[in-house]
């Protein structure tokens, strides 16, 4: 069931730029027409190239903001959601936590 | 006219002409209307809906652009209930990569704020380890059920045997004295994750003991804003209206029982949370066609009346997905694009 909606009405998870939107809706509380246009003016992409997985594998890499695909030397995990935070202009939680354990 | 192929709220196929069809839309949406006291859907909209049950697909989908973000209720308690033996960490990296999920919550099997008091502990590595290795938002997950705090699972006198013996007064008091126990619980367990590094907390299943229940919640929701301006907390509801089985509990001024999603957003509002997400059961003696429509009509009254994103509830039994461990592909996919495009939601 998960997988039929995901397919129907999903942005895609980070396939594409899903769980940038959500992370903006998330963070700054906004409806969805908002985060998205949000997010595309942070990335500098089109609203409807936020759920292209072509389009935004290329820009996941080039920012080094996580790939479902994880090539060798790229920001993966933790280090993805650091440049995440940064790109988007948003607080993430764990970031915040490995930052205050590690200073 | 050839017959158009649907099911009833079970799952059960069924074929209908297309003058069933619209009488089943018509008859549902009507239903909503009379009980939600909210306007029916339009003809243009009853019309959608006719086109996406008469098309001659499998599946179907929104239209590019129409896309919302997806968050997940229990959603490491599923893969272990199916069987597929990974740990909870492997789970998680099964949604992202693989489901396209956009969000993901970590959660124990033992569902429950309660039994995740005394086990915190073990659960807040777990969710570490897991938010160093993933990148999508992780919430932590649980249920308010206050259920478990009344004899013999817990320390109150039982409601449900006081209201019979028509001890109405110490049956309320029962309730009220649950819903400060499970406030301090369900605080003890986000508090923790919160610290973490949890993305959200997620209070799933709200009201499904009651109006004390969904008292319990919004209270807590409400201190754990207080607390953490900047925290996300989803909270979900276990059926479409709140049962009074208190009858008398207010949350700022609001009498609780009998509210339904159009009301209950509001309240959730006040309380701080981020993400709403409202239940329309299925019936199961009702087809597809009737369940969608009368849902559609109360997420629709929801969505319009909202300040903040809403997350409607589209798992097996609610949003007109049917009672059944194995949802057919036919009916999720025209529920989801149906709800997410008439209503314009933010997320299911």
């Amino acid at each position: 069931m998960a997988l039929t909606h995901a397919h129907a009405s999903g942005m895609g998870g980070m396939r594409a730029a899903g769980d940038l939107v959500a992370r903006v809706q998330m963070a700054r509380g906004m409806r969805i027409q908002e985060a998205k246009a949000y997010v595309a003016e942070r990335l500098k992409v089109s609203v409807s190239e936020l759920t292209d997985p072509v389009i935004m594998t290329e820009i996941r890499d080039d920012l080094q903001i996580g790939l479902v695909t994880p090539l060798p030397g790229c920001a993966k995990g933790i280090e993805a959601k650091f440049r995440i935070a940064e790109v988007l202009g948003v607080d993430i939680n764990c970031v915040q936590c490995f930052k205050d354990r590690t200073a | 006219m050839g017959k158009i192929r649907t099911r009833y709220g079970d799952g059960s196929p069924i074929e209908l002409s297309e003058s069933e069809l619209i009488e089943d839309l018509e008859r549902g949406t009507a239903e909503a209307a009379e009980r939600g006291n909210i306007p029916a859907l339009s003809k243009e909209e009853l019309q959608h809906l006719f086109d996406i049950f008469k098309a001659p697909y499998n599946f179907v989908s929104v239209e590019p652009g129409n896309e919302v973000v997806l968050s997940y209720d229990a959603a490491t308690l599923k893969i272990r209930r199916v069987g597929v033996n990974v740990d909870r960490i492997q789970a998680l990296q099964i949604y992202e990569k693989l489901f396209g999920a956009d969000t993901m919550e970590l959660c124990h099997v033992d569902y429950s704020f309660k039994p995740i008091k005394p086990i915190v502990t073990m659960e807040r590595p777990i969710l570490e380890q897991a938010l160093l290795s993933t990148h999508i938002p992780l919430f932590y997950g649980a249920m308010p059920n206050l259920g478990l705090y009344s004899q013999p699972d817990g320390p109150y006198p039982n409601p449900a045997e006081l209201l019979p013996q028509g001890k109405i007064d110490e049956a309320q008091a029962s309730y009220e004295a649950t819903v400060d126990s499970a406030v301090r619980d369900i605080l003890y367990a986000s508090n923790a994750m919160r610290e973490s590094g949890a993305d959200g907390i997620n209070l799933d299943t709200v009201g499904a003991a009651g109006d004390a229940d969904f008292q319990a919640s919004l209270i807590a929701s409400q201190k754990m804003r207080e607390k953490y301006p900047d925290i996300c907390i989803e909270l979900g509801m276990a059926g479409e209206f709140i049962l009074g089985m208190h009858s008398e509990l207010e949350y700022d001024g609001v009498r609780l029982a009998g509210l339904y999603p159009h009301d209950q957003v509001k309240l959730a509002e006040k309380a701080g949370v981020t993400i709403f997400g409202p239940v329309v059961n299925t019936n199961t003696s009702e087809t597809c066609p009737w369940n969608l429509s009368r849902s559609i009509t109360f997420m629709k009254a929801c969505s319009k009346v909202a300040n903040i994103p809403i997350h409607v509830n589209m798992g097996m039994g609610v949003g007109a997905v049917t009672v059944n461990d194995h949802p057919p592909v036919d009916i999720v996919s025209r529920a989801s694009k149906a709800m997410v495009e008439i209503c314009r939601l933010d997320g299911l």
